[in-house]
């Protein structure tokens, strides 16, 4: 991938928008977050659907109102939550389809519109976006800067090599559904032990609702608080992706992308790894639930 | 089938419980290990024996977080029981971690170098001579990437943070908070006491391994 293709220009970034691959494992213990798309089931389907490996770089769009510019002709596919797409040339734009390959002739631009549902949007581009790598990953990490910065008006990003890809094999591929009011699946621990015996199922109880201020580190959630059965600090410890921390206050946060790889406050829970997703496409406001069960048999057997 | 199943995993979980290993989510497990040296054994061990479904070993002070996704936890959980078994029987001298030490040299014209000195109740030269006589060992990484808590410091150096953190510390510089001493990796913000500066890079991503600090490093300042 060091050689260039061609240029994707940044006409418009939209709300907010990253390069993303599937992260930085392995560096946790140097206090580097994994980082990667939050909806990384979406990126690796954008990648398939242009015959990309599914760890290449592409962009993460949040709210979408994004406008880009191809310098060269370039398959695309554009997955996530669910928005309008066109495809233009001076004034006149036509529509072009999700979850399909898409073919952009060179100077051509690519409108990502305001998602009707969820939150995050994701384009990959045949022979992915080819940016520097830091720490093997080119994702844009928000909690600790490490990756290109997010996306302005006229950022140029690279597009690599056609190289040895896979073929463009599908024409299009069912979206995958974003639930209204999802119920997110909960596997107790580890620190269950720190809250009172009724949290978990306050927790399972009441729907929460998504606050403004959460993003790539994390959905933060107004609701009933969760309360402890154990005062002081827990030492600082180790944190999984999908984990609800509980702050003082109460109100889970779970854990995204770019969370810290080590923290303080006790963990009552962590969301099945399959949900994780769906947590990626909530918006404020939203609402949201809770319930007991981990994949127990799958994980034991 | 099913009922047998979940006897089957009730006595693996007690056997994890009783070895102080917790489930963090489907593909991780913590280990409570009481005690930050003990966290550096295990991670050392672990090192050493490492399936390759793991994908980070993270100690912190009391616990040691192993992620393997897709791996088999009840293996790997009787595997971290058996080597927390082990670091346990080590001799309490063996700190585990790398015989290496790695020498941080620093100028030490700390902007708060005079305050500590009177939190302290030290002369400057007092608080430097404690500061590079300490035997510093890294505890954990946290609150950004390269940035080691350095645990060991003469506890007449422990003071509190700054009541109102800076905005921005740059890089390089050498500090003390609570029991910890460090060097800000890159510039952040931050409300540790700023003693002094070192020219040696913590952190550089371009580098393999981006730092010379790790958990167990053995580390000492030297008056440059």
């Amino acid at each position: 991938m060091s050689e260039i293709r061609g240029v994707v220009e940044v006409v418009v970034p939209g709300p907010y928008a990253t390069v993303q691959d599937l992260g930085r494992p392995g560096y946790a213990h140097l206090g580097v977050p994994r980082s990667g798309a939050a909806d990384a089931p979406a990126l690796r389907l954008a990648n398939r659907l242009v015959g990309n490996p599914e760890g290449h770089a592409g962009v993460e769009f949040t709210f979408g109102g994004a406008v880009l510019r191809f310098s060269c002709g370039a398959w695309i596919a554009v997955t996530g939550a669910p928005c309008p797409v066109e495809v233009g040339d001076g004034d006149r734009w036509r529509p072009a389809g999700m979850c399909a390959p898409v073919w952009v002739p060179a100077g051509h631009r690519v409108r990502i519109g305001m998602p009707w549902r969820g939150l995050r949007t994701y384009l990959a581009v045949r022979g992915g976006i080819a940016v520097e790598p830091v720490l093997g990953s080119r994702a844009s990490d928000s909690l600790s800067g490490l990756g290109p910065a997010p996306l302005a008006a006229g950022s140029v990003l690279p597009i690599g090599r056609d190289g040895p890809l896979g073929p463009i094999a599908v024409d299009q591929v069912p979206p995958r559904p974003v639930p209204e009011e999802p119920v997110l699946r909960v596997l107790p621990g580890p620190r269950d032990d720190w809250f009172a015996p009724e949290a978990l199922a306050a927790l399972c109880a009441g729907p929460y609702t998504v606050s403004p201020d959460s993003n790539r580190v994390g959905v933060r959630l107004r609701g009933a608080a969760l309360r402890r059965a154990r005062r002081g600090e827990l030492p600082s410890e180790g944190m999984v992706g999908g984990a609800i921390q509980v702050p003082p206050d109460g109100l889970p946060i779970v854990f995204l992308a770019d969370h810290p790889p080590t923290g303080g406050y006790p963990v009552i829970g962590v969301v099945a790894s399959a949900d994780l997703p769906v947590v990626a496409q909530l918006r404020p406001g939203d609402r949201v639930r809770f319930t007991l069960g981990g994949r127990r048999t799958r994980i034991t057997r | 089938m099913r009922g047998r199943t979940g006897e089957d995993e009730r006595v693996r979980a007690n056997t994890r419980e009783a070895a102080g290993i917790r489930r963090a989510g489907e593909h991780a497990l913590l280990v409570e290990t009481g005690s930050l040296r003990l966290s550096h054994r295990l991670d050392g061990l672990l090192r050493d024996r490492r399936p390759p479904e793991v994908t980070e070993i993270v100690p912190g002070p009391e616990t040691l977080l192993v992620v393997a996704p897709g791996g088999d936890l009840d293996r790997l959980g009787a595997l971290l029981a058996e080597l927390a078994a082990e670091a346990r029987a080590r001799p309490d001298d063996d700190a585990g971690g790398d015989a290496e030490t790695v020498v941080i040299p620093v100028v030490y014209d700390g902007a708060d170098l005079a305050e500590v000195a009177e939190l302290a109740g030290l002369t400057v030269a007092e608080v430097i001579a404690r500061h590079t006589a300490s035997e510093l060992v890294v505890g954990w990484l946290g609150f950004a990437p390269g940035f080691a808590y350095l645990t060991g410091l003469d506890p007449a150096l422990h003071v509190p943070r700054l009541p109102t953190p800076r905005t921005c510390v740059p890089p390089g510089s050498v500090a003390v908070a609570g029991p910890y001493t460090a060097v800000y990796p890159s510039a952040s913000p931050g409300g540790w006491r700023l003693i002094g500066r070192t020219e040696l890079r913590v952190w550089d991503p371009a580098a393999d391994p981006p730092s010379p600090l790790r958990p167990g490093t053995r580390v000492r300042f030297e008056a440059a």
